[in-house]
């Protein structure tokens, strides 16, 4: 594994200091996501963490070129990027939307349903921290059962994290992936695999966030890694509709060693509310669709 | 070479679009407003217009289009109205924040709930402090031609502008129209050279977060913040009034049509009594002073063609030797009055000139409002103001107990 770490780019695009809190999953990936995308990306993004780590005006930590745009908007505004370089006849560049799982599986999914039904030509990228974290930790469809919030302080949130990817393969797209900051070079391999095919592409990184999740800053790599150990997060690609499974993934996969979901829970503060309950039922969805991504690897 | 054609309010518009080389258009649709994207769809599907044309899955994507397109360069134009012009909200200030040229035909429509499909203003005016310039026109041809002029004004200004009309009354209604000859609109609206755009030979980040203070960039250089940047934007409203006139002006030399600048009046020489409006409304209220003055009560009017930036200085000059004054609107803000007659007595204020303006809500919803019935209520007027009622507000044909 080390050597292929020469294959990743030189050149960083994420500039030394940036105001994501230490330890950001999210800061982690975005330079391997950058490195892959390179020269000739356009940006857009909406409201989260990912606007923080960009910058105040008028400096910026990022070398790409970026247009903010509202919560809501991200997909659109990549249609309106695509729509407007095409009139300018710039069909060179590739337009990158990237928005967190609020601007995605929530606020954001008209838009990117419609950009996606359009097969508009760019590269939607959802980074899945969890929750409204810029605002502070609050659930979103995409915080697990279980896990406190500022706005499920007491109770936990009651309700499964909602399968984005399923409703992105919904749209019939020519690539989907997941990725993980803890595993760089199958990150980094996707989007540069990404950036070469034409079409809608949706690609979807677990970012662990120790602040949102209670966890200590120096942990976010192991949390990550574990995330993928206990099969929660799964690291696959679709291409043309076909299952497959990637990196470490893959290798679970193949021997069979995936470790109990308790030992990724067990470390962080947001589940210390989480009942036996719903511990249970998380290993068996976890378990329930390990077996499906089974099935579509074999078939 | 130009000629005439036979056509709707929304087909007007539409050729505006076309004659102005549009680049990407973005639309989403909505009654009455539908025909206009019906009608580029036609053109684009048939090869007769080039432009990108993404129909999305919604208006708030609708303006997100146009305002990514014209970051990185392309001239960009829809059309909407009513709910879909409010679901937009949030884009047209964004729009106007971003300080790009964007322009769009609103076919004014009433607002829900209960849903109306038909005419009033209340749409755009509820869009009044976005920071977009706002246009009401007259007739299908004024609806074509401003469509031209608004780009060659916001284009200047960098701001975005509304071109507004009345949904159906114009919108759906033929009248002749002369389509100017193409190659005469590209000599008065060359294309869109903005003065920055996106892309990667220049990276920047366009938009992020700003402080309430300046800050220095990394050259040293101190920057905008917040508040500075909103006093350009209001700077920039307040001084595109030089471009819109002085764009009616050029429009009228080259194509022989001049629709007033700002405003525009209708027999106010002498007159005892000016009646205010916008668009089909004050098209009505010639009329209506034509009936006065065969009766012999000296009417005239005074048309709001541009109604942010405001008129203010035209309004005082045109206001100021009026012994009373008559606004009509389709409009209401809730809890006060008409918005055009908050706004006509706040500019009159600033000259010292206190003449008794009576406010009349009319037409909300697509109640019919006919010239003898505007007629009818300005001679009630003058009765109540020779009484001494200086300030009054009125419903038209409007059960109000
Ligand atoms: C229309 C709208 N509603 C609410 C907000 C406030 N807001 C800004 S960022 C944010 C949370 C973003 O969450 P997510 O997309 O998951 O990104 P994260 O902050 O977690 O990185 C919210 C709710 C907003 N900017 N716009
Ligand atoms: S809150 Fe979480 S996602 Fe946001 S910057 Fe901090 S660590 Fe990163
Ligand atoms: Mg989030």
């Amino acid at each position: 594994m080390p050597e292929k770490l020469f294959k990743i780019h030189k050149e960083e695009y994420m500039l030394p200091g940036n105001r994501t809190c230490s330890g950001c999953g999210l800061a982690l990936a975005y330079r391997y996501v950058l490195k892959a995308l390179r020269e000739n990306t356009i940006l857009t993004l909406p409201a989260s963490c990912l606007t923080v780590l960009h910058g105040l005006y008028p400096t910026t930590s990022v070398a790409i070129p970026c247009l903010n745009c509202t919560f809501a908007s991200t997909a659109a505004s990549a249609s309106g990027l695509v729509a407007g370089l095409a009139a300018m006849n710039r069909s060179d560049i590739t337009v990158v939307a990237i928005a967190g799982d609020g601007g995605t599986f929530d606020i954001g999914i008209q838009a990117l349903s419609g950009a996606a039904e359009r097969n508009t030509d760019f590269i939607f990228v959802c980074y899945d921290n969890e929750g409204y974290m810029n605002t502070g930790t609050q659930r979103s469809s995409a915080t697990p059962a279980g896990a406190l919030t500022t706005t499920t302080p007491f109770l936990t949130k009651q309700q499964n994290k909602k399968d984005m990817m399923k409703i992105m393969e919904g749209h019939d797209l020519p690539y989907l992936a997941t990725t993980s900051p803890s595993f760089p070079i199958d990150l980094y391999e996707k989007f540069v695999k990404a950036k070469r095919i034409k079409g809608s592409r949706y690609l979807q990184i677990a970012t662990p966030c120790p602040p949102g999740w209670v966890f200590p800053p120096k942990d976010t790599v192991k949390i990550g890694r574990l995330a993928v150990e206990t099969g929660i997060v799964v690291l696959y690609e679709i291409e043309d509709g076909k299952f497959r499974f990637t990196g470490r993934s893959k290798t679970l996969a193949e021997k069979g060693n995936r470790v109990p979901v308790i030992n990724f829970v067990e470390k962080q503060g947001r589940f210390k509310k989480m009942s036996m309950e719903q511990l249970g039922q998380l290993q068996r969805s976890v378990d329930q669709k390990w077996n499906e991504f089974l099935r579509r690897a074999e078939a | 070479m130009s000629h005439a054609e036979i056509m709707t309010g929304n087909q007007a518009a539409a050729w505006g679009a076309k004659l102005s080389k549009v680049q990407v258009i973005s639309a989403y649709p909505i009654t009455p407003s539908t025909p206009i994207t019906e009608t580029i769809s036609q053109w684009v599907e048939r090869g007769e217009f080039k432009t990108e044309y993404i129909r999305v899955e919604s208006e708030h994507s609708v303006m997100t289009v146009c305002v990514s397109a014209s970051t990185v360069g392309a001239r960009t134009f829809t059309a909407t109205c009513s709910h879909g012009l409010l679901y937009m909200h949030e884009q047209l200030h964004w729009a106007a924040g971003s300080r790009l040229p964007i322009v769009m035909a609103c076919v004014n429509r009433a607002v829900g709930a209960p849903w109306s499909i038909f005419n009033d203003q209340q749409d755009s005016i509820a869009q009044r402090d976005t920071g977009w310039i706002q246009i009401y026109c007259r007739d299908n041809q004024e609806i074509l031609d401003s469509i031209i002029q608004a780009y060659r004004i916001a284009e200047q200004v960098y701001c975005p502008v509304m071109v507004c009309f009345d949904g159906f009354i114009l919108s759906h209604t033929m009248m002749p129209v002369e389509i100017p000859d193409a190659e005469a609109v590209c000599r008065f609206l060359p294309p869109y050279q903005p003065h920055t755009i996106l892309k990667p030979e220049t990276p920047r980040n366009i938009n992020p977060v700003i402080f309430p203070w300046q800050r220095r960039d990394a050259e040293g250089v101190l920057r905008d913040g917040y508040m500075d940047m909103r006093w350009k934007l209001q700077h920039a409203l307040e001084g595109s009034r030089a471009a819109i006139v002085e764009t009616g002006r050029a429009y009228a030399e080259a194509f022989g049509r001049d629709h007033g600048g700002m405003l525009w009046t209708y027999r106010t020489e002498d007159a005892e009594v000016l009646i205010a409006g916008m668009g089909s409304l004050a098209t009505e209220a010639t009329t209506a002073a034509d009936i006065l003055r065969d009766e012999g009560i000296r009417a005239g009017v005074v048309g709001v063609r541009v109604y942010r930036p405001f008129p203010r200085e035209e309004i005082r000059e045109a206001f100021k030797n009026a012994p009373a004054i008559c606004v009509f609107e389709k409009n209401i803000s809730y809890g006060y009055e008409g918005a055009l007659s908050a706004d006509i007595k706040a500019a009159l204020y600033g000259a010292g000139i206190r003449t008794p303006i009576h406010n009349f809500i009319a037409g909300l919803g697509g109640r019919d409002v006919k010239a003898r019935e505007l007629a009818e209520a300005v001679r009630s007027s003058l009765s109540a103001i020779a009484a001494g009622t200086s300030e009054r507000q009125t419903w038209l044909n409007c059960v109000t107990e």
